[in-house]
């Protein structure tokens, strides 16, 4: 039987993992990356592959966004599996992990399955998902995490809701450590930010928003890192965003714990004044925060402090956020615009092109124990092409995905996507 | 005609404790006399008189402020097949709550000159505190999560009546280890007595530092019973299956229920073993419950009366039995 081969020509490798940025071709076999490097085609290209001349462009392991929500099944007006996978596809990202915080929530196997089925369907991107940590996000008591993990769920987390109960953490962190399983923490004291929309300080007093300290996010990490302690259980640490909380984690990483943390484009792109004049597509948990908690997320992403960024794709529909701005819903649209925002950290001199790709691709994929976001022979062949200099600006009305929420829109960035990749077939080619 | 001559056989050793309060405390050599003369006990009982009167004229008193069935019961039948009398007097522990009291319903029972109180109590450390208080041996039949020192006799008993010996076996106990007086009674004995023992569970059901018991610890079931001569389950009560310490039952059943499947991972020729009352479909297959190729269980309970037997004979031998007066009522 004959190989279903393409052949990539006059690429610029990337590999975050082994450092490897050189210009080459790539091979790929039957959905896997059989063999790539400089001169592979020296000899001409091989017979009966498709071949795909990269221009010079980037080619790079596509892209892990292991922070996402889909809205299916329960809300499929804001977006589906579907609709997220073409948003996905355009945004170079080739595997998603959909947080648990749909409807009905993702607390049973069935519903892993039934989004299995559907991912299937939809012959687009990776979907992966995380279980809650707690039946229907109760906070109270523990899902069938074994079960589950069995079922192919990554981690355990309760989405956007902090896991409060030290009690019930601390038997989350044990008993998912029986199997080896990642729990996966909003941090915030929600007792504390109460009613706040945004940071504390002088932004909100202005505006007359009820704040919410940036000590809330801190504080959790702190106590949720003594129980890390105790349990020995792994822990990580969502969209991190203030400076207090990374040097909390530095310390712990230091200290040997099994601590690891992401953040999301808007902590290291935006700060607080992002919100100007009540916008709530600025609105997000956790807040934006100042522009000296800013600079330190960009110094833990250079640091190597936080691991990953993920999209912390949160789409809604103009319903949603269209009202007062202590109404509005919290989120982002992230898919289509994280890998341009992630790029802005080697275009201003924060990251080189190689650590910025790290966080979005290699990281992510290995702290959830997954093959993938590598370029290696064997390896899946999920690859993303890019221009990362092309200049643009971001264009709303253009995204695939169904909702629009992005303070983003209209700002001018670099990098451009030609292609997206997965198992080999293309799902995502931009004809422009 | 009453066996009384095996008791005579043994009467040269001597057992040099008052009480009965847990394994800890015990010697080796005093785990071998009492399981020696409990195997000659399992001979009585299977007579068709089982009855002596060795402890006839003495009165024991089962106090149990915790339900239970079987033990009240092994130790009842324990007492009259010793020519005991024996008195049930179970106190709810929703009305003694308050160590106070409990002591009070001591003193009282103190003055009707018991000469064995049968004791178990919701809190760990009850039973020893009762014991300083009263003249009449103490037998602890379980105190809390602390010890259940009859059942690891019983337990041991059964082992070596099958196997022959205990040193060198490997025991894996797989449950509830954290609640579970009977397993840290277990651990204490067989590694006592020069066994290997495992543990095996998920870590909300292990308590914190059990590695410092001597035990290997084991969070995989098939990797926990990989060579065990002995699978010990225990019982996970309901109320734990909640999603507190286990998501569910059907989760608990998938990776620690014990089935054919898993067991097949010990020795071919492994013994399974249960304190009851069983869960079936919970921490064990129903039908391998019932394997007489492979299950004990009901075998543990035959061993229980004959362990209590040994247990009653020992603390009412006369040079056991000091202080011998209470200074209230001399010569008595």
């Amino acid at each position: 039987m004959t190989k279903y081969r393409t052949a990539y020509l006059n690429a610029r490798l990337l590999d975050p993992e082994t450092n490897l940025d050189e210009h080459g071709d790539l091979l790929l076999e039957d959905g896997r990356i059989s063999d790539f490097g400089p001169g592979l085609f020296a000899d001409g290209s091989p017979s009966g592959a498709d071949i795909v001349d990269c221009g010079g462009h980037c080619l790079a392991p596509g892209l892990f966004d292991m922070r996402v929500q889909v809205r299916e099944p329960g809300e499929e007006h804001m977006e589906s599996i579907e609709s997220a996978g073409r948003a996905a596809a355009a945004g170079g990202v080739t595997s998603i992990v959909c947080l648990p915080n749909t409807n009905p929530v993702i607390d049973d196997v069935s519903v892993v399955e039934f989004i299995a089925r559907r991912a299937r369907e939809g012959k687009l991107v990776k979907v992966f998902c995380y279980g809650s940590l707690t039946r229907g996000m109760n906070g109270t008591e523990l899902t069938e995490m074994g079960l589950l993990a069995e079922t192919g769920v990554l981690g355990f987390t309760d989405g956007e809701k902090a896991l409060s109960n030290p009690l019930v953490l601390r038997r989350a962190l044990s008993y998912a450590r029986t199997f080896n399983l990642l729990v996966i923490q909003h941090p915030e004291v929600a007792e504390l930010v109460e009613d706040g929309v945004m940071t504390e300080g002088e932004i909100a007093t202005r505006l007359g928003l009820p704040g919410a300290p940036a000590e809330a996010e801190v504080m959790m990490v702190e106590r949720d890192l003594r129980l890390v302690a105790l349990t020995g259980g792994r822990y990580h640490a969502a969209h991190v965003s203030t400076a207090a909380t990374i040097d909390v984690i530095r310390k712990a990483k230091r200290d040997g714990l099994n601590v690891t943390c992401d953040t999301a484009p808007h902590y290291f792109a935006l700060n607080e004044t992002a919100i100007g004049d009540y916008r709530t597509f600025a609105k997000v948990s956790p807040p934006l925060r100042s522009e000296r908690d800013r600079q330190a997320v960009v110094e833990g992403l250079a640091d190597g402090i936080i691991d990953a960024i993920a999209s912390d794709h949160s789409p809604y529909d103009q319903d949603s956020k269209r009202l007062p701005f202590v109404q509005a819903a919290y989120g982002i649209v992230g898919l289509e615009t994280l890998l341009p925002l992630t790029l802005e950290l080697y275009h201003n001199g924060s990251l080189t092109l190689l650590d910025a790709l790290r966080k979005v691709t290699i990281n992510p994929a290995k702290l959830l124990q997954q093959p993938f976001g590598r370029l290696a022979r064997g390896a899946p062949g999920d690859l993303v092409l890019f221009d990362p200099y092309k200049p643009h600006q971001i264009d709303v009305d253009a995204f695939h995905s169904k909702s629009k929420n992005s303070p983003f829109d209209k700002r001018p960035v670099q990098g451009v996507i030609h292609r997206t990749v997965v198992e080999g077939r293309a799902i995502y080619i931009n004809t422009e | 005609m009453a066996p009384t001559s095996l008791s005579t056989d043994l009467s040269a050793l001597r057992f040099p404790h008052r009480h009965l309060l847990g394994i800890e405390g015990l010697s080796p050599e005093e785990i071998t006399l009492l399981l020696n003369l409990a195997d000659a006990y399992v001979a009585q009982n299977r007579q068709r008189d089982k009855k002596s009167d060795m402890l006839r004229g003495r009165t024991i008193i089962n106090l149990f402020f915790e339900n239970s069935t079987r033990t009240q019961t092994s130790f009842e039948l324990a007492g009259k097949r010793l020519g005991a009398d024996v008195i049930n007097m179970s106190v709810s522990s929703s009305s003694i709550k308050k160590g106070e009291t409990m002591i009070d319903t001591a003193m009282t029972l103190n003055a009707m000159h018991p000469d064995v109180l049968v004791v178990r109590h919701p809190d760990a450390g009850a039973v020893k505190l009762l014991s300083e208080k009263v003249n009449s041996a103490v037998i602890n039949a379980g105190d809390g999560r602390h010890e259940h020192p009859t059942q690891a006799l019983l337990d041991a008993l059964t082992i070596k009546r099958r196997k022959g010996h205990l040193d060198r076996l490997t025991v894996a106990i797989s449950g509830d280890i954290l609640h579970s007086r009977v397993a840290r009674s277990n651990i204490q004995l067989l590694n006592l007595m020069g066994a290997r023992v495992r543990v095996v569970a998920p870590l909300t059901l292990l308590p914190t530092d059990i590695d410092r018991f001597g035990v290997e610890v084991h969070h995989d079931m098939r990797q926990g019973l990989t060579g065990c001569d002995i699978v010990m389950m225990l019982r996970l009560q309901t109320e734990r299956m909640r999603g507190m310490f286990v998501p569910s039952i059907r989760e608990y059943f998938h990776f620690f229920g014990l089935d054919r499947e898993k067991l097949s991972y010990a020795k071919p020729d492994a013994l399974v073993m249960h304190p009851g009352p069983m869960n079936r479909g919970v921490e064990i297959d129903s039908e391998l419950a019932d394997d007489i190729n492979r299950s004990v269980i009901r075998e543990q309970v035959e061993m229980g009366v004959a362990v209590r037997m040994a247990c009653l004979d020992v603390l009412t031998r006369a040079d056991n039995l000091n202080p011998p007066a209470d200074p209230l009522e001399p010569g008595s």
